[in-house]
């Protein structure tokens, strides 16, 4: 049995989201900017992804802006905001538990003479707007929070967030990373204060190589990449006319049944969490329940190192994430976990499950059969 | 401009009634090796020298590059060849030489003739100095020098006309396959690869052996070695890589042992497996990249302790190496960054905080005898279930 349960780092791709594509490359393969017919049918269809998103979003669809995925959205958003609004200021704000897209862009950005403040989050990975009221200065140009934390799914207070932001300085851009969220949860940028979203394709079974931020169209942000000026001179570059078309319709099949499939993976989630706790020494990272992700489980399995346990599950056909899977090549500690206060012990012995609107019953009563044959076995055998 | 190469070796010319088998295997790994070129070449054998000469267009620096991997390879002289078209014609081809290979004149040069071709109208004294005052006329800035030339003008009439004046440096070494045939413990690590290639360059074939321990080691930390073996097979040609699966008897020793002499009882196992493989693929002795007491494992007593259990003779190419020295030759054949990279091996999984330094024999083998009742049926099973993978460039 293949169990697939490691959904925030990629999912599979729904099948009608492949259909399209392949028959947009085979038949529909115009430049957008071209002037004939082939063209045109091409521009159509990123016309239709726009609309289709803006709609979702509930915003125009001139503040989309199509990207390759979660990373370039969070670079464009940062940079082109520091760049666009240097003279206003040069304070900026994150949380510790950012993903590796934001932390390093705000690095670099550190790099170019740019402050900036991390908020702490408390010990369920969540901010405390006390300190972000705390943080925000006369000079702070950007907030940068993300919706769903990938590693632990926690959930941050977005909205009182943005309220929060726009009564301190109207002027401060609010960012919102919604890589983990979009496809999950409705997210109205207008009524959330957000003017700058990160979404990515594949997070929500669409294609890799595609995704797409939006632009609050009162906001200026400058761009990082410069060409034959497409998308309004904001992102030069041929449009992925596959990648955008298969984006839009993961996202519309995504939001189709919303709260029906949401509520499904909640009680997955919650079956399996009452399961693999009845194991000695388990904990859960985080909330649980609707105060989190639905789709996330971060579990902490004493005495049992993350990347044997893994491969103890693959031996399964259960395929699961030690950390995130971004960082998963480097031996280092993941950063959200030392966060959250996790102790040092369990640092490395934290593996992480998500799901997917493709995850039934069976496969979790699976896995948790797997945990309990496998577990005890494993630490018969600990590193002394 | 050139359009053959002329291969020296140095080594192998000595090597009296057996001469023909090293040259063999020489062109044998020439052709090997020019066959991962764009381009058709054909490689020749005649009178003592080897001509790998190309038939279409190639990239010059990525035949020099292969050819640099090719072991019994002194010298690549990259060569021009002239059809004889008469002496005038060869004073032209010369000059037009120098002009391409040594822009910028003001040099000291040397001619040297060689006639194989007994019937050319001038001998070798005579070719040397016609060719010698053509030169000068031609670039009146250089100048004769017989002792201490910059450029060593070399003319070779055969059928044709060879010409060539570099000589880059090849690996040395004697050609792959002369030597018999052994069996590298291969583990990811830095230094394996390396004695590896150590070995293969005395004209040692190399098989290799590796011990996974799933789920403890990783697919990629096994696609690690592969990558591994395949950079080494540059130099050694095909590798046949035996992945033998260790994690039931690593378990069984940790069970049944004294947490501080795993990893030295653990060795012990991987020796016998490795020599029992060796035996039956007729290889002739074991190699690992040991040196003594970079680790616990390999102080004089544990080397001790892990050869005790082998009578194939055991080669440690890196046994009086420093790490740096081991590093250098790494990141010279190109395996270093692929070593590094960050996935565990067996042996560190279960390494204990103090592992013995100073394994006392005894001690071990009466340990080992707390593995006698299923030890013999797991050696038997993880041979049995030897995943053979043939690596090659």
């Amino acid at each position: 049995m293949e169990v697939y349960l490691d959904n925030s780092a990629t999912t599979k791709c729904f099948e009608d989201v492949a259909a399209l594509m392949t028959h947009i490359m085979c038949n529909d393969y115009g430049n957008p900017s071209s002037l004939h017919l082939k063209g045109i049918q091409a521009e159509n269809y990123t016309r239709y992804a726009k609309e289709t998103i803006a709609k979702l979003l509930k915003v125009s669809e001139k503040e989309i802006l199509f990207t390759s995925g979660g990373t370039e959205s969070d670079n464009i958003a940062l940079i082109g905001c520091a760049l666009a609004n240097h003279r206003a200021g040069r304070h900026l704000i994150t949380t510790m538990i950012e993903h590796p897209a934001v932390m390093q862009t705000m690095k670099y950005l550190e790099e170019q003479g740019f402050r900036v403040t991390y908020l702490p989050v408390d010990s369920k990975g969540c901010i405390q707007l006390e300190d972000l009221q705390r943080a925000m200065g006369k000079d702070t140009i950007l907030v940068s929070i993300m919706h769903t934390n990938n590693e632990i799914g926690s959930l941050q207070p977005v909205a009182e967030a943005g309220a929060l932001i726009k009564k301190i300085n109207p002027r401060t851009i609010f960012h919102v990373d919604a890589v983990q969220g979009f496809g999950k949860f409705r997210i109205y940028p207008k009524k959330m204060n957000i003017d700058l979203l990160s979404v990515s394709g594949h997070k929500i079974h669409g294609p890799k190589g595609a995704g797409f931020l939006y632009v609050n169209g009162k906001v200026k942000i400058k761009p990082i990449i410069y060409g034959g000026g497409q998308q309004n001179n904001l992102r030069s570059g041929t449009e992925n006319v596959p990648g955008i078309a298969g984006l839009a319709k993961a996202a519309e099949m995504m939001y189709a049944d919303l709260d029906m499939d949401i509520d499904r993976i909640y009680a997955l989630k919650q079956k399996f969490i009452d399961g693999v706790t009845k194991i000695e020494h388990v904990k859960i990272n985080g909330y649980t329940g609707r105060e989190s992700a639905p789709h996330i489980i971060s579990v902490s399995v004493r005495g049992v190192r993350s990347e044997v346990l893994l491969h103890a599950l693959e031996d399964r056909g259960i395929y699961v994430s030690a950390g995130s899977a971004c960082s998963a090549r480097k031996p280092q500690p993941s950063a959200t976990l030392k966060a959250i206060g996790v102790e040092k012990d369990l640092l490395e012995s934290t593996i992480r499950f998500s799901l997917s609107v493709f995850t039934v019953e069976e496969e979790i009563d699976y896995t948790l059969q797997a945990m309990y044959d496998i577990i005890p076995m494993l630490r018969k055998y600990a590193r002394h | 401009m050139f359009t053959a190469f002329l291969i020296k070796y140095a080594e192998i010319g000595v090597k009296g009634k057996n001469r023909y088998l090293f040259e063999d295997a020489l062109v044998q790994q020439i052709k090997y090796a020019v066959r991962r070129c764009d381009g058709e070449f054909k490689v020749t054998r005649t009178q003592g020298r080897i001509y790998v000469e190309a038939l279409t267009d190639f990239d010059f620096e990525e035949v020099v590059d292969n050819l640099k991997t090719v072991f019994g390879i002194s010298g690549i002289c990259p060569v021009v060849y002239v059809e004889d078209e008469g002496f005038e014609k060869l004073g032209q081809a010369v000059v037009k030489y120098i002009g391409e290979a040594h822009p910028g004149g003001n040099m000291a040069f040397k001619v040297n003739a060689r006639r194989a071709r007994k019937n050319y109208p001038l001998n070798s004294m005579e070719i040397n100095s016609e060719i010698g005052s053509i030169v000068l006329d031609a670039y009146p800035e250089m100048k004769v020098d017989v002792h201490t030339p910059d450029i060593m003008l070399n003319i070779e009439i055969r059928e044709k006309i060879y010409i060539y004046s570099q000589v880059i440096p090849g690996p040395g070494g004697m050609p792959a396959g002369t030597g018999g045939k052994a069996m590298l413990l291969l583990s990811g690590g830095i230094d394996s690869p390396v004695a590896g290639y150590m070995i293969a360059k005395r004209g040692v074939k190399i098989d290799a052996v590796y011990f996974h321990a799933p789920p403890y080691t990783s697919e990629r930390a096994k696609q690690k070695v592969v990558d591994l073996a395949r950079l080494v097979s540059r130099y050694t040609g095909p590798i046949y890589l035996h992945v033998i699966n260790f994690t039931d008897i690593q378990l069984y020793i940790y069970e049944k042992c004294p947490h501080d002499e795993l990893t030295i009882i653990m060795r012990r196992y991987m020796m016998r497996i490795a020599e029992h493989i060796a035996r039956e693929t007729e290889c002739l002795g074991l190699i690992t990249g040991e040196s003594i007491g970079q680790v616990a494992s390999q102080t004089m007593h544990s080397l001790a302790a892990t050869n005790e259990v082998c009578t194939l003779p055991v080669y440690r190419p890196l046994i009086g190496f420093d790490k740096m020295e081991i590093v250098d030759i790494a990141e010279k054949i190109d395996t270093y960054e692929t070593s590094i990279l960050p996935f565990e091996d067996c042996c560190t999984i279960f390494v204990a905080k103090h592992p013995v330094t100073k394994p006392n024999l005894d001690i071990i083998r009466r340990h080992e005898k707390n593995l006698e009742e299923k030890i013999d049926g797991l050696m038997e099973t993880a041979l049995k279930n030897d995943e053979l993978i043939i690596v090659h460039q």
